[in-house]
């Protein structure tokens, strides 16, 4: 995957988590949580999600790389690559 | 079989436990005895009628689109929606006491309306005891326990108000005689006066239906009839679970809902010492009234009513079998439904001693139902109007039923006073929810679930 198709599976998989939310003026840079209503259960659902649809594992002490898009999809393009 | 997780017990809490890891593609199996899921908030036929066991309604209610509170984050995390339990919200509660009736609805406006009216010296006081709660974090689970009646006394200088605030709170949800811890007054402050009371027009079967849909829906496992007979403990862990039936089960990890002391008893290497003397001790008989016409009719609007009719406030073990000076008195009917429930029907809730119950011979045991029937009826009465000769049947489930149907020791209704927030046991793989673990009511009871699933095993990886 690019690192487009990699926000871009990010974003529907936040926008299934949290479908009341509007996430049209997210920014890359901010943690997601400063500006959507995005619980730590919620948060949780982004990793299982992850780990659902595409076998990523994202260990406990790697949660911190994934609080803001730009971030996350650093951390995750990598891994994200080959698929 | 060999399972990621197994999960003792098919209520509120290991069902939602059972969706969430379900979803995630864990091999997980519940294990209940019963031949019914739903453990304390059951259902059951009787005389061609349909009963609840436990629920009278469900607290933390909120319209949809409202977010944040507890009902909405266990409807994401179960992946449900707001129309799956199909909740009516009520009319109008009231907690009765002496002189003094404190009516309340689903607007917490309206509920700090009726204290200051009732309590005008006290108004000030209340808006720092609302601040108090707001600033609360009760689900901190690494919160230390503290006394409710310490914190509330220290701000509202009134007795009588203090015991109006914290009877419903006691009765819906607390383990403990007399004292609630402040972490689980305040989810139930919010869950009862800031939220509110709803029920499904099906009652609890509406609940169970959707989870167990859900939980099958997503290939969770589901074994009723099946008790668990030892769970087989080397090196710090539980190894294996041996089933009544002579199965044997393995699991990375066991989430038991069968309470802490309960699941302690199971284990193969159990050491009683400090642990049997933690299990709880209140519980609860209800006597079961259905009608001929709806309560309405006969003038009786309120949805619960929590009274008590003494001089005392008195939240503990009672000396005798039932006592009837304090209680709630529910009225199914009295919630917005689009069509009105088929029949009437009036339940009240008394505070119960499970030994001398669980002492009674056969015939004795049926007659004193019959006798504190009466009894309990007589003092309700007093406070609304007179429906026993409208009463075409009825029913009365006491201590020893709840401990058949849960398996609690003492029937004790919420468990043991000692919460395990944390969810953890001395055995690495071993971990309680439900009530035991310490969020009660329903929905509590399903957010426990959840907040185990994840804390213990999602989280993991």
């Amino acid at each position: 995957m690019t690192k487009e198709e990699v926000k871009s599976v990010l974003m529907e998989i936040v926008a299934e988590i949290i479908p009341d939310e509007d996430l049209t003026n997210l920014k890359g840079d901010i943690p997601i949580r400063e500006q959507v209503e995005l619980d730590s259960m919620d948060f949780l659902d982004i990793i299982m999600e992850l780990r659902k649809r595409y076998g990523i594992e994202v260990p406990e002490d790697d949660y911190i790389h994934l609080a803001t898009v730009d971030s996350s999809v650093a951390y995750l393009e990598p891994r994200m690559r080959d698929l | 079989m060999d399972y990621d997780v197994l999960i003792i017990g098919a209520g509120m809490s290991g069902l939602a436990a059972g969706i969430r890891l379900a979803y995630y593609d864990k091999r997980v199996c519940i294990i209940e005895k019963h031949y019914r899921v739903g453990g304390l908030n059951s259902f059951y036929n009787r005389g061609g009628r349909k009963f609840d066991v436990g629920l009278h309604a469900m607290t933390n209610y909120v319209p949809k689109g409202v977010k944040l509170t507890p009902l909405p984050k266990l409807l994401r995390q179960l992946k449900l929606k707001p129309e799956d339990f199909a909740l009516c919200p009520q009319r109008m509660s009231a907690i009765k006491f002496p002189d003094k009736t404190i009516k309340f609805n689903n607007d917490i406006d309206f509920f700090v309306q009726e204290v200051v009216d009732n309590f005008p010296a006290q108004a000030d006081n209340f808006q720092r005891l609302l601040k108090t709660i707001f600033e609360y974090d009760e689900l901190n689970l690494y919160a230390k326990p503290i006394s409710a009646r310490e914190v509330v006394s220290s701000i509202i200088s009134d007795p009588l108000l203090i015991n109006m605030v914290f009877c419903p709170l006691m009765f819906y949800g607390n383990a403990q005689e007399n004292d609630i811890e402040f972490g689980q007054f305040v989810i139930m402050f919010k869950g009862i006066y800031c939220e509110g009371f709803a029920r499904p027009r099906a009652g609890v079967r509406q609940i169970l239906d959707v989870l167990v849909r859900k939980y099958r829906g997503c290939g969770g496992e589901l074994k009723m009839r099946c008790a668990v007979k030892s769970l087989k403990c080397a090196n710090g862990r539980v190894e294996s679970i041996l089933l009544e039936n002579g199965e044997v089960l393995t699991a990375d990890k066991i989430l038991s809902s069968a309470g802490y002391v309960e699941t302690m008893r199971l284990l193969s290497n159990y050491d009683p010492t400090g642990i049997e003397d933690k299990a709880g001790q209140l519980s609860m008989v209800e006597f079961i009234t259905v009608l001929d016409k709806q309560p309405a009719e006969m003038g009786h609007e309120t949805t619960i009513i929590f009274y008590n009719n003494s001089d005392r406030f008195d939240y503990r073990k009672p000396d005798q079998l039932v006592n009837v000076s304090s209680g709630v008195i529910c009225c199914p009917n009295n919630f917005q439904y689009e069509n009105p429930l088929p029949e009437g029907m009036i339940r009240i809730t008394n505070l119960a001693n499970f030994d001398l119950w669980d002492r009674l011979g056969k015939e004795e045991y049926n007659a004193q139902k019959a006798a504190w029937l009466g009894t309990s009826l007589n003092e309700v009465i007093k406070l609304i109007p007179d429906f026993r000769d409208s009463i075409v049947f009825t029913d009365v489930f006491t201590p020893k039923t709840i401990h058949r149907f849960t398996g609690h020791i003492n029937g004790a209704v919420y468990g043991t006073p000692n919460k395990t927030k944390m969810g953890i046991t001395h055995l690495e793989n071993l971990f309680i929810c439900g009530t035991d673990q310490g969020f009660l009511g329903i929905v509590g009871a399903m957010l426990s679930g959840i907040s185990m699933a994840n804390l213990h095993v999602l989280q993991k990886g």
